[in-house]
């Protein structure tokens, strides 16, 4: 008799603990007041980046707190130092806060999803900077337009070296969309040409000591190189580092991307051909801009590209 | 037996009055601190270095060290990842994931007792080994397109009514723990082994045989976060876990636990893990600059390594 009161109440047990799983937060169904309990007047916009050790963030950044004091509201900053997870908890803490609409600049674009779901489910809107996300709900995505970018850097390459020769290409980290379009953008233009070889595709993750690294590699197994297009410009001045090391700067084409200052200088004393400038400042002022528009609820474009342009030393 | 726990209590008692004073002056400080979901929050952010540092702790009772719990973390969600994305029964994923887990605590240990090698040596080139093994399994891409299972979304991402599962499973294996470490010979032996090696040998305990359960245990408790952190990322990133190993440290430090072995406890583990998942959390809330936060969390940790020294003294 006892053991079948036993087996009653463990089954009723493994019933009520099924019944409690679920992946949804508590309380997710009255969410949608929260975001604005942060009172009326003073709108707080969170960004979280992927990470302040790298001046184009840096810029980025610094536009948008201008464009935020311009427009009166107030913008908190979390840098996830390239940590997915790091992000992860910040924008979870972000959540925490109440802020009224998140900027994010994601570390990894798989890695981000759950952090959008979470405040998909919070009610805060969410918009990209410069990577994309591979999911959740995303009220629009400012970047600007590697593809056009990669394609570029590719011409000016095509052009530097007259259409022939070995070239390298240091891919960003991978995965992140930066690093898929300006390579595309690349390949586009590059497989065209039939003179073209593309002897190394490396990643060297948007650093500059691994695009050092992986650049001294390259020149180990390639002596003969004829350019170089990193898909950031820390990355071409990591190369530049090895191939002047090597002897080998004078006959290499060196064109990186995102034109930081230190890449604008080593164009100015010769030391490097050409870099795409994108324009973080912009970037930065254009997320603000958007994000008010989606607070005030105006309807905004999915895509929001900012214009890219050629920096040489003439 | 009642003597020696009051006088771990005495020892985390520093802590845990630092962890009420951060927690108060937080509360203070911030309006959103105290609320119930951003106590849920933190917890559930804590309770990946958490199982990292309730292994570490066994580690560093036996007067060893394991820095290679991040890598470990990073090789075993990437291999979990990997098969969950080929297509495999999530459950089935998690466990194999699981095991390879400990096999790679077991070759710590096996390298350690069975090659003589200090286990700050060994475990250095482990973590650069399995960091590599993962780079090379990952290709060093994220691995993404895991399946859509229940299963496996419920356990970095569930909750339990109401309470999120990481955490759930943070306090399951804390309980279980502690029960080793208290009432079986295992955990008794565990502590002979730091207190005196060679003392624990002579009176019978099969030392080697032990320290390789417990880094086995640490390698299974790292994976256990790892699948946490697939599961929560959606994906498993290469560099995942990169510097876990000083912040689990950190926390069986900041616990009380001593660096030469054989005193300590997890209560304190948990307690410093706390601290520093408060810490993470509280200075964001309070739009602290990330470049300041680490200023103050490398503060914390060597005030508990300055603390550390001056009890064993």
């Amino acid at each position: 008799m006892r053991n079948w009161i036993k087996h009653v109440a463990l089954g009723v047990l493994a019933l009520m603990l099924l019944v409690g799983c679920s992946t949804e937060p508590p309380g997710s169904d009255s969410s949608e007041e929260s975001g604005g309990s942060s009172g009326e007047g003073e709108k707080t916009i969170g960004f979280s980046v992927s990470t302040l050790n790298n001046p184009f963030f840096v810029t980025l950044n610094e536009g948008m707190e201008k464009a935020a004091e311009s427009e009166g509201v107030k913008v908190q900053t979390k840098d996830a130092q390239d940590d997915p997870s790091k992000q992860v908890s910040d924008i979870e803490d972000m959540i925490q806060q109440k802020v009224d609409v998140l900027l994010v600049n994601p570390t990894d674009s798989a890695a981000i999803v759950s952090a959008i779901e979470s405040a998909n489910d919070a009610g805060i809107p969410v918009i990209t900077v410069d990577r994309q996300a591979d999911g959740g709900e995303i009220a629009a995505h400012i970047a600007s337009d590697n593809v056009k970018g990669g394609e570029m850097a590719a011409k000016h390459i095509l052009e530097k070296i007259e259409s022939e020769g070995k070239v390298v290409e240091l891919q960003g980290i991978p995965g992140s969309s930066a690093a898929r379009e300006r390579g595309e953008g690349f390949h586009n233009i590059v497989d065209e040409e039939g003179g073209m070889e593309v002897v190394a595709s490396q990643p060297a993750d948007f650093d500059r000591s691994k695009g050092l690294t992986v650049m001294e590699n390259i020149i180990q197994g390639n002596p003969e190189i004829d350019a170089v297009f990193a898909h950031n410009d820390q990355m071409a001045l990591g190369a530049i580092e090895a191939l002047e090391a090597a002897g080998m700067n004078e006959d290499v084409v060196v064109v990186g991307f995102d034109a930081i200052d230190d890449a604008k200088a080593a164009i100015e004393e010769g030391r490097m051909e050409a870099t795409v400038a994108q324009q973080p400042d912009k970037i930065g002022e254009k997320g603000i801009e958007t994000a008010l528009s989606v607070l005030n609820g105006e309807d905004v474009e999915e895509f929001i590209p900012v214009e890219l342009q050629l920096v040489t030393g003439k | 037996m009642k003597h020696k726990s009051l006088g771990e209590w005495m020892q985390t008692l520093g802590s845990m009055i630092g962890l009420l004073l951060i927690i108060i002056i937080l509360s203070v400080m911030s309006d959103n601190f105290l609320s119930l979901g951003n106590i849920l929050n933190v917890l559930r952010q804590v309770s990946i270095n958490a199982l990292i540092a309730f292994g570490m702790t066994f580690v560093i009772l036996t007067g060893g060290i394991d820095l290679s719990v991040g890598s470990v973390l990073a090789l075993a969600g990437a291999l979990t990842a990997g098969m969950l994305a080929s297509g495999m029964d999530p459950v089935l994923a998690v466990l194999i994931g699981l095991i390879a887990g400990a096999l790679m605590g077991a070759f710590n240990g096996l390298i350690i007792t069975k090659g003589k090698v200090a286990p700050f040596i060994a475990t250095l080139a482990t973590m650069t080994i399995f960091r590599g093994l993962t780079l090379v399994y990952t290709d060093g891409r994220p691995v993404t397109g895991l399946s859509d299972s229940f299963f496996f979304e419920m356990i970095g991402k569930g909750y339990l009514f109401g309470i999120p599962f990481p955490v759930i499973l943070m306090g399951a294996a804390f309980i279980i723990l502690v029960f080793i470490l208290r009432k079986t010979t295992f955990g008794r032996k565990v502590y002979a082994i730091g207190g005196n090696e060679s003392a624990s040998i002579l009176s019978g305990i099969k030392s080697d045989r032990v320290k390789i359960w417990v880094y086995s245990l640490t390698g299974m408790l790292s994976a256990l976060a790892g699948i946490i952190l697939t599961s929560r990322l959606n994906s498993a990133q290469p560099n995942a876990g990169f510097t876990y190993e000083l912040d689990a440290i950190a926390a069986v430090v900041l616990g009380g636990t001593s660096l030469s072995g054989g005193r300590g406890w997890l209560v304190g583990t948990l307690v410093g893990a706390l601290i520093i998942g408060v810490l993470n959390n509280g200075l964001n809330l309070l739009n602290v600059s990330s470049f300041y936060q680490q200023v103050v969390k490398g503060g914390v940790i060597l005030l508990a390594v300055l603390l550390d020294r001056k009890k064993s003294a």
